[in-house]
């Protein structure tokens, strides 16, 4: 068994989500991540997963419940994360070192320390020989790559990633997801990552919450045992198919009860 | 970046082809010109008849076109400042939006061949009406292409914005405006065809009592009224020729600020 880190780094309790008058979107979810934590939040369409991610970040307001994160509320927090959306969402008319830059120029940091972020931020996604170029001159993969840079730019605790590789080709996302791993051994930030993809989701995460949808609920959890540094092997072990197939199995029966 | 080194010849005939297409209807102008009969033969000039009032009339077409572009430009350059504030000013809620666009829309339903009258009542004939007719006639589409621009940015980059605690200024000089160019351009491309037509048609109203300071719509006034065919075709001409210089400076304007970055100007290899 894991053993439990004292204090988490962000924690849901019995949170709900409305916009306006609509549906309920979230019920009662209730989940915390301790430090270093990989979590993978998966479940069908509808079942409120970037919704999370957004609560978390405090974009969007809780209708009632509680989320902490770092011991503050999530809109005081914001310094302590970094958001990847699901598009690279960048600023076509600036090059890949200013796009990376931007999150530090509008907190206003020194230019000096900021050329030299930038620097180690692309040389982390491997794309320091790419500063220059603008946004349409990459790939779809270099594109997020930029945006994943941009987000370590600003040395996140905590990094938000919804449905990051979900438009990639199933070769680039494999490669990211390794490099993202990578990149996590060397900074150690908490992560919350939305995939549609079940292989996606035991690569990655130590934890994976399931949720079922109409309203967003938290179905079950489950564990990933396998040790980091995870590679190309552990994708092709057993052990790792093996879960792969549960998992599935799991998120099977959340959309059969919604059909 | 190999773009065109495949189809060399192709691309020379296709540059050559307006060319052709010039010529013929030129043939095909004498053609119906020869057909005329000779009571009818002054309505139609012959291309030779327009070249040659192009020459005559060249001092009075030159001085006039001056007059008019002129008009045109401070008009067009007056929609392009004032209407860029406007679209701030809009930008600002669908409750702004809401409050002043049935407002818009009259002004630029309204003809302007009955504005312009009033006009002239007002501040008086001369460049002063023609500047003024030029700026509501552009004014419109500026803004409302400019304002579509600025709301419609990228959701996620302004959550970006928002997360990384950017000032409202921030978030419109650095993301709202530049996100806006290409629609700015846009609307800026209409507005720059618009400018001289408005510009002459306001000098068709209000430019007559202006003395030496009439443009092309006063001399269209004068030749009509003398039948001189040839002479408004060649105005007309010059009209045409003060339209595509908006219109390229307008292009090469969109070109230096997209260039770099916009798909509408990408390369073959993207």
């Amino acid at each position: 068994m894991r053993q439990e880190a004292p204090l988490p780094i962000v924690e849901l309790r019995d949170v709900d989500k409305r916009y306006g008058d609509g549906p309920l979107i979230l019920d009662k979810v209730g989940f915390a991540a301790a430090r270093g934590d990989f979590i993978t939040l998966i479940g069908p369409s509808g079942c409120g997963k970037s919704t999370i991610l957004k609560l978390i970040s405090g974009l969007s307001p809780i209708s009632s419940g509680r989320i902490v994160v770092d011991g503050l509320e999530p809109a005081r927090a914001v310094e302590k994360l970094a958001f990847v959306f699901q598009e690279p969402t960048l600023l076509p008319w600036r090059t890949v070192a200013q796009n990376v830059e931007v999150p530090l120029r509008l907190h206003g940091s020194d230019p000096v320390a900021r050329s030299e972020v930038v620097k180690k931020s692309l040389s982390l996604v491997g794309l320091a020989d790419r500063m220059d170029y603008y946004p349409r001159q990459l790939s779809g993969g270099q594109k997020m790559r930029v945006s994943i840079a941009r987000a370590l730019s600003v040395s996140p605790r905590i990094l938000l990633l919804d449905e990051p590789f979900g438009a990639l080709d199933e070769m680039t996302r494999d490669h990211l997801n390794e490099e993202l791993l990578a990149i996590r051994q060397q900074l150690a930030w908490t992560a919350f990552f939305v995939t549609h993809s079940v292989a996606e989701a035991v690569f990655l995460s130590n934890r994976i919450i399931v949720l079922s949808a109409n309203p967003g609920r938290v179905h079950s959890e489950v564990r990933v045992d396998f040790p980091y540094p995870r590679t190309e092997e552990t994708r092709e072990s057993a052990g790792f198919q093996k879960l792969v197939a549960e998992v599935s199995k799991i998120l099977r029966s959340v959309e059969r009860l919604h059909a | 970046m190999s773009a065109g080194a495949a189809k060399g010849l192709p691309s020379l005939a296709r540059r050559l082809l307006p060319f052709v297409t010039g010529i013929g209807m030129i043939v095909a102008w004498y053609v119906v010109c020869l057909s005329l009969s000779a009571d009818q033969r002054f309505l139609l000039p012959t291309p030779h008849e327009v070249a040659r009032a192009f020459v005559d009339k060249g001092p009075a077409l030159w001085g006039a076109a001056l007059n008019t572009g002129g008009g045109a430009l401070l008009g067009f350059v007056l929609a392009v400042c004032l209407s860029f504030v406007f679209a701030l000013f809009l930008s600002l809620s669908p409750l702004v939006r809401a409050s002043f666009y049935p407002y818009l829309m009259i002004l630029q339903m309204t003809p302007i061949i009955v504005i312009a009258p009033i006009l002239i009542l007002w501040v008086g004939p001369g460049l002063k009406s023609v500047v003024i007719i030029t700026f509501l006639i552009c004014f419109f589409p500026m803004v409302v292409n400019t304002t579509q621009g600025l709301i419609s940015t990228d959701r996620n980059l302004v959550a970006l914005f928002t997360m990384c605690k950017a000032t409202k200024w921030q978030e419109v000089l650095l993301l709202r405006v530049p996100s806006a160019l290409p629609y700015f351009f846009t609307g800026l491309r209409i507005a720059a065809t618009l400018a001289p037509i408005g510009a002459i048609v306001g000098d068709y109203i209000a430019g007559n009592s202006a003395g030496g300071q009439g443009g092309l719509g006063f001399l269209t006034i004068i030749y009509s009224s003398q039948f001189q065919m040839g002479a408004l075709f060649a105005t007309a001409a010059v009209g045409c020729l003060l339209g595509f210089i908006f219109v390229a400076g307008v292009i090469a304007l969109s070109w230096l600020a997209l260039h770099k970055w916009h798909d509408s100007f990408s390369q073959a290899d993207n």
